[in-house]
């Protein structure tokens, strides 16, 4: 399997103004520094609280947003990558830095390079109760991209709708309504369906089903799966539901306050969890079994603001084991068995 | 144990332009005393309105057509039926015996007034007695500890302020304060209300676990947390003691850790106070953390009731069996319940469910199953029984 996604060191700060001048006084470090390696064919799920960053990342990584620094390469093979490290670790801007940076790199690509990509990138919105337009027939809706990419034309666009839509399971004689008049689960859909209108390759979804009731979430999540195996897709799977992505996603990166605590596949994360706020986190999960009630570790305090986060480890204000150290220094993603990493002085 | 609410073939109505929506249809529930009752079912099976319509505040054009909803007073022990109350009696009821948490904790607090005011305000409204018997004894303090000519000076209005105030607390229909309370500037003068309300608000914000209550008081909502706010909420629903509680999707927006202390926070509040609460979601792994027993509803009817055990280890109705299916857990195939949900405008005929259910049978669509004991504590509507 080689890497599809590869993100190195990604940092999406948004500036805070402040003064009459409206300068920049501060920044909400949203992404700090997070490294993730999205292999093809992976579902990979990015599991973390409300602020943590994980839509900001999704939303950077296809580039909705400019990140302020790092890199994103999307099917780049190895060697430009590591030339590029080694130029940089030269800390020399020669020009063939920048020409690399320009070829691979999906942070510096802007205009019709960016459009291109854009046909192998897709991301499908929180809610679809607001991402579909109100005035568009859905018809209209899943066509757009395909115009906008120019890909089909003509009659040729029509039927590859009704095509898309039967396969997301809506019916024909739908074609012609709008998003009103469509449940949550049908409008999640058509959502899907516009993402996959122009065959991407990869498809970002942020928490795809959090509106949803769970009898929906479990068709929405089966039409995942079939999708994925039947185009051969790549998933970047944003929930904050942990027993979504245990029991769906190969993978797991759990992010905490801009930055990723610990990576590993779901039966490693859940049952061996090795950073701390991923303990507390699986043990928070509710789970319907009355028999599994006890023995939870309730974690004190909030999420600190990522406008100022703490200095050290940012989980050390709520952390059980933190010690001096924790105070001081932050951490790296450290590997501590086959494919699973943490970032924490004192794993358990 | 005494049941607190009896819920008897309550139907609720709405009536719509296109047509009537039968949101309850011949509702049968109890509320015990002490327990935590949880109400589980999909978007728009009638779990809200069931605690709105216990509260009387079902929404235009919603009606509550019949049924009765019996209320035992544990403090009286008298039964009321909440229909046939007349508004004013109802109102006394509202927030004081029978409280309710909402589910968006920011849209359910005022954004002009400070936390420490809208909690304040629940209890100047149904405790004014109780806050006007400690203002009277604070005047009785300064009355009797004083001495030199500043507090000399003040003693006969301070004679006149604890007069006023025994007079709140004895009378509540006594002329003198209320000409007052109506009065623009002269409402000032009872003062010492408010403030007893203040230093019991910070008290009651402690009592939900926020550590430093006093400042949390002086602020507006938008400068709190989704979680803090959510405390506040609670913290106002439980100002005054209230016998059930009602948390209509109290968890829905907050992250898991801050979910995990919210539901410790209830469990407390049943051993503490010995509240029962009407705990409404959606989420069956929060349903079987807190409730005592729990209810499925689907489109507006009662498919099963019986304690979490019961109800999660031997659940017996297709649909809470399909619900629980439908959950992800690790290593198990997804299960979807087939077909969408029921169209409330006209709804199948017999079993609302039969259209989605396996086990289907004829007399399934012909006739409304009833409730059956099934087993000790645990009842289902369903024709398999």
């Amino acid at each position: 399997m080689n890497t599809l996604v590869d993100i190195r060191r990604l940092k999406k700060h948004f500036p805070i103004l402040g003064g009459v001048l409206r300068r920049p006084v501060g920044a909400v470090r949203a992404v700090d520094g997070v490294s993730l390696a999205i292999k093809r064919g992976q579902w990979l799920g990015l599991v973390g609280e409300s602020g943590c960053g994980k839509t900001t990342l999704a939303k950077t990584v296809i580039r909705l947003w400019r990140p302020t620094s790092g890199h994103i390469y999307f099917d780049v093979p190895d060697e430009p990558k590591a030339l590029i490290e080694e130029l940089e670790s030269d800390a020399k801007n020669s020009n063939k830095l920048t020409y690399l940076l320009k070829e691979n790199d999906l942070a510096t690509f802007s205009g019709s390079r960016l459009r291109s990509l854009r046909l192998r990138a897709q991301l499908v919105h929180q809610d679809p109760f607001t991402s579909l337009d109100p005035r568009m027939k859905i018809k209209n809706t899943v066509a757009e991209p395909l115009k906008i990419h120019r890909v089909l034309s003509g009659r040729a666009v029509e039927t590859a709708v009704e095509e898309l839509l039967g396969r997301v399971g809506l019916s024909a004689g739908q074609l012609e309504r709008y998003p009103h008049q469509f449940s949550g689960g049908q409008r999640q859909r058509i959502a899907i369906a516009r993402a996959l209108a122009t065959k991407p390759e990869f498809i970002a979804f942020d928490e795809p089903t959090s509106a949803l009731d769970v009898s929906v979430q479990a068709q929405i999540l089966n039409l995942l799966k079939d999708l994925k195996k039947e185009f051969g897709l790549t998933y970047l799977y944003i929930t904050h539901e942990l027993l979504i992505a245990e029991s769906v996603c190969d993978y797991i990166a759990v992010m905490y306050l801009g930055k990723v605590v610990e990576m590993g596949r779901p039966e490693e994360i859940f049952h061996a969890p090795c950073h701390p706020y991923a303990q507390s986190l699986i043990a928070a999960t509710p789970v319907p079994d009355p028999k599994r009630r006890v023995g939870r570790i309730v974690l004190h305090g909030e999420v600190p603001s990522p406008a100022n986060p703490p200095p050290g480890c940012s989980f050390h204000p709520r952390c059980s084991r933190a010690s001096k150290e924790c105070h001081e220094v932050g951490p790296d993603l450290n590997l501590i068995s086959s494919d699973h990493y943490v970032a924490c002085f004192h794993p358990l | 144990m005494k049941d607190l609410i009896r819920i008897r073939d309550l139907t609720v109505r709405f009536y719509t332009y296109e047509g009537v929506v039968y949101a309850i249809d011949d509702l049968d529930l109890d509320i015990r005393q002490g327990e935590t009752l949880g109400i589980v079912g999909e978007t728009g099976s009638g779990k809200s309105m069931t605690a709105l319509a216990i509260l009387r505040l079902i929404p235009y054009p919603g009606k509550i057509e019949s049924g009765s909803i019996v209320f035992c007073d544990r403090d009286s022990g008298g039964e009321l039926d909440l229909l046939k109350l007349r508004e004013d009696r109802m109102r006394a009821i509202r927030g004081n015996k029978i409280s309710m948490v909402f589910q968006e904790p920011g849209a359910a607090l005022n954004p002009v007034y400070t936390i420490g005011d809208q909690i304040s305000e629940v209890l100047l409204l149904h405790r004014r007695h109780e806050l006007a018997y400690r203002a009277k004894q604070r005047v009785d303090n300064l009355l009797s500890d004083g001495s030199g000519f500043a507090s000399a000076a003040k003693r006969p209005f301070r004679q006149w302020q604890s007069r006023l105030y025994h007079k709140i607390g004895e009378e509540p229909h006594a002329l003198e304060p209320r000409i007052l309370n109506r009065m623009p500037l002269f409402r000032r003068l009872l003062w010492r209300l408010k403030d007893e309300a203040a230093s019991l608000t910070v008290d009651m914000l402690k009592g939900v676990e926020i550590s430093d209550a006093a400042r949390v008081a002086i602020h507006y909502p938008h400068e709190l947390s989704g979680g803090m706010k959510q405390r506040a909420v609670i913290a106002m629903a439980l100002a005054c003691s209230p016998e059930l509680l009602i948390a209509d999707e109290p968890t829905t927006s907050l992250d898991v850790t801050i979910q995990a202390q919210m539901l410790e926070l209830f469990r407390r509040i049943k051993v503490d106070r010995g509240a029962s609460v009407l705990f409404i979601t959606h989420n069956l792994g929060v349903a079987s953390e807190v409730c005592d027993r729990v209810a499925v509803m689907y489109a507006g009817r009662l498919c099963e009731v019986g304690s979490v055990e019961e109800m999660f280890l031997h659940p017996s109705h297709p649909y809470t069996r399909a619900l629980l299916d439908a959950v992800p857990m690790p290593g198990k195939e997804l299960q979807t319940i087939p077909g969408a949900l029921a169209d409330a405008l006209n709804p199948p005929p017999g079993c609302r469910f039969h259209p989605r259910c396996p086990s289907a049978t004829p007399i399934c669509q012909q006739e409304r199953p009833k409730l059956k004991t099934v087993a000790k504590d645990h009842m289902v509507a369903c024709y398999l029984f």
